[in-house]
């Protein structure tokens, strides 16, 4: 017993890049746009933030600066395929291998150097509730923004008038421009939303989960948060529980260890991924709840007459 | 006066052609302007990183033996993609192809028998084949998305090649280094030419090529795997059954990222490491694109991208810029295909006003 | 005649055209076109498919821009931005491709037309005040994907009476109607015209516009080849205007009907999508030398129906279709092609036919099995024989067999596909939607063709919404409504109206077996032959 705060505790630490990239890609995709490129955004988000803390001192201005470089290296993936017309699927791959080898080049003058922790909170009053509390409300200050995200991305989609406007851009982006939204602003908007968000999800892994700068980091977290999307059937709060299982499959391995379990440790670190391959056909198998719930227009080019 | 791209009546053939060096073109550009923010001299970099990895032989087998897997994978690939058949996870095919080959060395280690290097490509085959089955079949019965589960597979295929060279095939004389025995004579390819490193594994991959062009272009199942790529209902309208295109597309690309991983074992590597690959897999995705999923392309795209893996090395050595360079370089390329792509099917014209005529009167 | 009618009665039109281009890089949409109507005037666009009628009532609403020309709104000029402008003037479109969100509810549909942003509450209640005042009853919490196509067109309407239009544009409102909703239709827009506002009636149907409209301007080309009064016009005269020459009609002659060769025995199946409509218990039997035709509003199951035929779908009950002689319930596309099975999809490019491969390749996509595949190998020169017989024969205007199908306009396309299936020599030959967006003289052109090969033998199943179509080449006709067959009766012993009540799955027998029914033809038809 004693031992379950901590897991569930370090399974919401590990959790929040995957929640802030899956929200962000959430709104993307609602809007219509399928931007694989999240693994690259997050690792030039990881090494901006890392970078930007290195040498300002400043955690925060390091995950602003995460968020910025997403926003970026989303807006050369808006580019090519809302004003360009390439197609998505090819963008989504180049954008991330353009974010493996840039990060990857960028981070190399940073692969030894540390950064000072900091950001954990305690709520006052809320993380003495028993079991909750510790788990909860002792976690870092990007976590409880992570909330606030979440909280953010629901009202916005299902009780804002903007929301619902995206929402009918995904399903029919044809319609909406008939009626006379501006379709491809809009999704502009939500793409570079989702770029932000895999910044800051990856600035959060870099700077504040790990803390440091590995070529490689993200592992496929972002590939991870994409496949978490289609299991939510694109609904936030099913991202949220989604992001924290796979956090908590994540830190399987440290605890296996610490519990005495002798399991390869290799078959541990493959764990997440062999968990989203299982996610993936659970979920995939009724071909009318991806149908009912997909936005239609998802991937496929839109061209204004 | 604004710009906005209109609609070609008919795609254009000329930059159909063009656009690969237009992307190529402007990928060295956009290199000259990277160099010379780094503080480095622009031409002398150019020179380093393109000119002085092949100035001798030495140099251009290198370039040849690097640019052989990419060809081999980027036509296996390119097979999948006419289909609309995306197979990311080459990298996890080329590994488990370089695990299985390796297996068939290691059983027959010390063996004199001309029938091992045979039975290695025919494991590696195998191999990479078993690995991209299963983003087929889960596509099939389950309509799972296969570049999630290809690419996921990826990342289980490296933690199996680590544990293989951390444990049971670690070699007990290896001073506890991860690596499996070094291969024996009868398991490693047959060298091309003497004092070079260029081997057999070079006419595999233009053989390859060559049976790609005819397959693609002139069978009848290559002609399906086209229309399934481009229209979905006209292939299902045509009673070509959708389920043999992903097959056909997956298995393909397996085995062939699967020989091109026994070729590493058997080739520059000699054992199995802990990495048997820079990134071909992923960089076999770029010379499909670039060379328009056309064997003559990707033959033309893959030296290009070896070049670039020889450049980033030799800027490491000689400018002191991180080899990671070459990954930035490759993406670069993708994405100023993909831009110029689009002027195949839009052209740019000036958003001005039509002048206003005079009105006029209808006849009856 | 003059193209306005403002110097002789003194009052200003509601809306104005002078002179509006559009060009397009491959088309001329619209050339010089002039137009005007005063306010409570029912005008007519008339014009065949491609004429240019939609592009101009884009132009109009805000869609589109023009590239010369201009409009005047109450007499005065206008740049009209964009749609919520066009609907800040008091400018409504009914579009004929519904620009509905199926997975949200009326209520949430209507309140993304308006401008602001309205209480979804209220809205509701106004939208059922609206609804029951013009005669179009819908329930505004509903999903819009549950809704019948009539439904939606209702939904459509109301959006745009909610703002209180002026001028209405209606694109091709009738092609999804029964006949009997189409008259209900004509009684909300005399309703609305009696109250001041202009109605802009597109349409290519001779006689709806001659029952409805006191003002036409025809188009051909992209260009107005003439104004007239509607009922002072014969059809004869109209369709002159509308295509430049008289309107060509098939030879249809008697049927002498055969063996059957396709037989649909208690067809039952549930829909693969979560929004399409079951079969049930569908009894349908076509033989040698017939034309059987199938008459329905779209959506009410003729692609399930049509995909259980062509083997697209494959139905776990192999008894149930029966080609030939053959059960073939559980067999694929290609295997009921070898039976002698030939099909005419509904949708051209992207299922008929691959818009980026030439023609020469879409010959292969269905025709592989002439001898055309040697040795897995392709036989290039000889496919291209192939499509080079079917653009001679059936007048294909393109480039050449290395055209690609995307080049093609939409009647020549058609001719191709016909062409291609036609010169296979099918047994069996099923074709959905037959000249639908396709101009007269290819239209008239296909229908022969069509008789043609039931002349030579072939049983002949014929998918449609045009019911004069229908009425022109069937032997036998029947109507599918909701997932349901009705009866197939001879073509000279039923009328429009009867169909028309049939269209709303009232036929005799409907609740009881069609099974009884059909035998019963069953054993007429073998007391004739």
């Amino acid at each position: 017993m004693d031992n379950i705060i901590p897991i569930l505790a370090a399974a919401i630490a590990a959790g929040t890049p995957l929640v802030f990239a899956a929200l962000g890609e959430l709104v993307t995709e609602k809007s219509g746009v399928l931007n694989l490129g999240v693994e690259g955004m997050m690792l030039v988000g990881a090494i901006a933030g890392f970078a930007t803390a290195a040498t300002t001192g400043n955690l925060w201005l390091g995950a602003l600066a995460g968020m910025a470089a997403g926003a970026a290296m989303a807006s050369i993936f808006a580019l090519l395929t809302l004003n360009l017309m390439a197609n998505q699927v090819a963008s989504g791959l180049a954008l991330t291998l353009f974010g493996v080898g840039l990060s990857a080049f960028i981070g190399k003058p940073f692969e030894s150097v540390s950064l000072i922790k900091g950001g954990t909170f305690d709520i006052p009053l809320l993380s003495q509730i028993p079991l909750l509390g510790p788990v909860l409300f002792r976690q870092h200050v990007l976590v409880y923004v992570s909330w606030l995200v979440f909280g953010g991305v629901c009202w916005f989609l299902y009780r804002s008038r903007a929301g619902l406007v995206l929402r009918s851009i995904g399903e029919s982006p044809d319609s909406a421009h008939a009626i006379g939204y501006p379709v491809i602003r809009i999704r502009w908007l939500a793409t570079l939303f989702g770029g932000a968000m895999a910044g800051l999800g990856g600035a959060h892994l870099s700077e504040f989960y790990a803390p440091m700068w590995v070529e490689g980091m993200v592992a496929g977290r972002g590939w991870i948060a994409l496949a978490l999307v289609v299991f939510a059937t694109w609904r936030p709060a099913r991202v949220m529980l989604g992001a924290y299982l796979f956090g908590g499959v994540t830190i399987a391995q440290f605890f296996a260890q610490g519990a005495g379990i002798d399991v390869t440790a290799q078959l541990l670190s493959a764990l997440p991924y062999l968990a989203t391959i299982v996610v993936l056909v659970i979920i995939s198998r009724n071909v009318n709840t991806i149908r009912l719930n997909s936005p239609v227009s998802l991937g496929r080019s839109y061209r204004p007459d | 006066m604004r710009l906005r791209l209109e609609a070609r009546p008919e795609p254009s053939r000329l930059m159909g052609i063009l656009s690969p060096l237009l992307a190529a073109a402007l990928t060295i550009v956009a290199g000259f302007v990277l160099f010379s923010a780094l503080g480095k001299n622009p031409l002398q970099a150019f020179y380093t990183f393109f000119i002085y990895p092949i100035r001798d032989i030495n140099g251009l087998t290198e370039m040849l033996l690097k640019a052989s897997p990419l060809m081999l994978i980027g036509i296996g690939l390119a097979c999948g993609y006419r289909a609309n058949v995306w197979n990311i996870g080459a990298e996890g095919q080329l590994i488990l192809g370089a695990i299985f080959a390796s297996g068939v060395a290691l059983a027959y280690h010390g063996s004199e028998s001309r029938l091992v290097l045979p039975a290695m490509f025919v494991a590696g085959a195998v191999g990479g084949m078993l690995w991209a089955a299963i983003p087929a079949f889960l596509r099939v019965r389950f309509n799972t998305n296969e570049i999630l589960v290809s690419l996921m597979l990826v990342y289980v295929a490296s933690f199996l090649l680590s544990w293989l060279v951390h444990e049971p095939w670690r070699d007990p004389e290896g001073f506890n280094f991860p690596q499996s025995k070094q291969f024996t004579d009868s398991a490693l390819y047959p060298i091309l030419i003497e004092g070079t490193r260029l081997n057999v594994g070079f006419l595999i991959a233009l053989v390859a090529v060559a049976l790609g062009y005819v397959f693609l272009n002139r069978s009848f199942l290559g002609f399906q795997l086209q229309v399934a790529g481009l229209a979905g209902a006209a292939a299902k309208y045509a009673g070509f059954r959708a389920s043999r295109m992903v097959w056909l597309g997956m298995l393909v690309g397996g085995a062939c990222a699967g020989i091109a991983g026994m070729g590493e074992v058997a080739g520059p590597i000699g054992q199995l490491l802990p990495s048997v690959s820079p990134g071909y897999g992923f960089a076999a995705i770029i010379v499909a694109f670039v060379g328009r999923l056309h064997p003559i392309g990707i033959m033309l795209a893959s030296l290009l991208m070896s070049l670039l893996y020889l450049g980033g090395e030799a800027a490491q050595m000689g400018l002191n810029l991180p080899s990671a360079i070459t990954g930035l370089f490759q993406g670069m390329l993708l994405f100023f295909l993909l831009g110029s792509d689009v002027f195949i099917n839009y052209r740019i014209k000036s958003a001005r006003a039509v002048p206003v005529p005079a009105p006029k009167m209808a006849a009856t | 005649m003059n193209a306005t009618t403002a110097g002789t009665t003194g009052v200003v039109p509601r809306i104005e055209l002078r002179g509006i281009t559009k060009i397009y890089p491959s088309v001329v949409a619209n050339r010089d076109v002039t137009l005007s109507a005063l306010p409570g005037e029912i005008h007519a666009v008339l014009g065949e498919n491609g004429a240019g009628k939609s592009t101009l009532m884009k132009i109009i609403y805000g869609v589109v821009k023009r590239d010369a020309g201009e409009m005047l709104w109450q007499g005065k000029p206008v740049e009209v931005a964009n749609p919520a402008h066009a609907r800040d003037l008091g400018i409504g479109m009914v579009f004929q491709h519904f620009s509905l969100f199926d997975t949200l509810t009326v209520v949430e549909n209507v309140a993304l037309a308006l401008p602001g942003k309205p209480a979804l509450g209220p809205l509701a209640k106004r939208i059922v005040e609206v609804s029951e005042r013009y005669g179009l009853p819908v329930d505004p919490r509903r999903l819009v994907h549950s809704l019948s196509v009539g439904e939606r067109q209702r939904v459509e309407i109301i959006r745009c009476l909610l703002v209180d239009p002026k001028l209405l544009i209606m694109d091709e409102p009738t092609s999804v109607l029964t006949p009997q909703a189409v008259r209900k239709l004509f009684e909300t827009l005399r309703k609305l015209s009696g109250e001041g506002c202009t109605i802009l009636y597109i349409s290519h149907k001779l006689d709806e516009i001659q029952e409805l409209c006191t003002h036409a301007t025809v188009l051909r080309g992209g260009e107005v080849t003439g104004h007239c009064d509607p009922r002072n016009e014969t059809p004869q005269s109209m369709a002159r205007m509308m295509i430049g020459k008289d309107l060509p009609h098939p030879q249809h002659g008697a049927a002498t009907p055969g063996v059957a060769r396709l037989t649909l025995a208690g067809l039952a199946r549930k829909s693969p999508d979560p929004f399409g409509v079951d079969l049930d218990d569908i009894h349908l039997t076509v033989h040698a030398g017939e034309i059987v035709g199938i008459a329905g509003v779209s959506g009410n199951g003729q692609q399930e129906l049509l995909a259980a035929i062509s083997g697209e779908e494959r139905i776990g009950n192999r008894r149930q279709v029966v080609l030939c002689g053959v059960e073939a319930g559980r067999l694929g596309a290609a295997r009921r092609r070898k039976l002698g099975l030939c099909f005419v999809p509904e949708e051209r490019l992207g299922r008929g036919a691959v818009p980026d491969m030439s023609l020469a390749d879409n010959a292969l996509l269905t025709a592989h099995r002439r001898g055309f595949v040697k040795g897995g190998m392709i036989r290039f020169k000889a496919i291209a024989r192939f499509a080079k017989t079917c653009i001679d024969q059936y007048t294909v205007k393109c480039s050449g067999p290395q055209a690609e199908a995307k080049s093609l306009s939409g009647g020549n396309l058609q001719k191709f596909i016909v062409g291609r299936e036609i010169l296979q020599q099918p047994t069996v030959f099923v074709v959905a939607q037959p000249t639908w967006g396709v101009d007269v003289g290819a239209a008239a052109f296909i229908r022969q063709k069509i008789i043609d090969l039931r002349n030579d033998g072939a049983a002949i199943l014929v998918v449609s919404e045009e019911l004069d179509e229908l009425f022109e080449v069937s032997d036998r006709l029947a109507v599918i409504a909701k997932g349901r067959l009705s009866p197939a009766k001879p073509i000279r012993e039923t009328n429009v109206e009867e169909i028309g009540v049939w269209m709303s799955g009232m036929w005799p027998g409907a609740n009881g077996s069609a099974r009884a029914t059909e035998r019963q033809d069953e054993e007429r038809h073998a007391a004739q032959a």
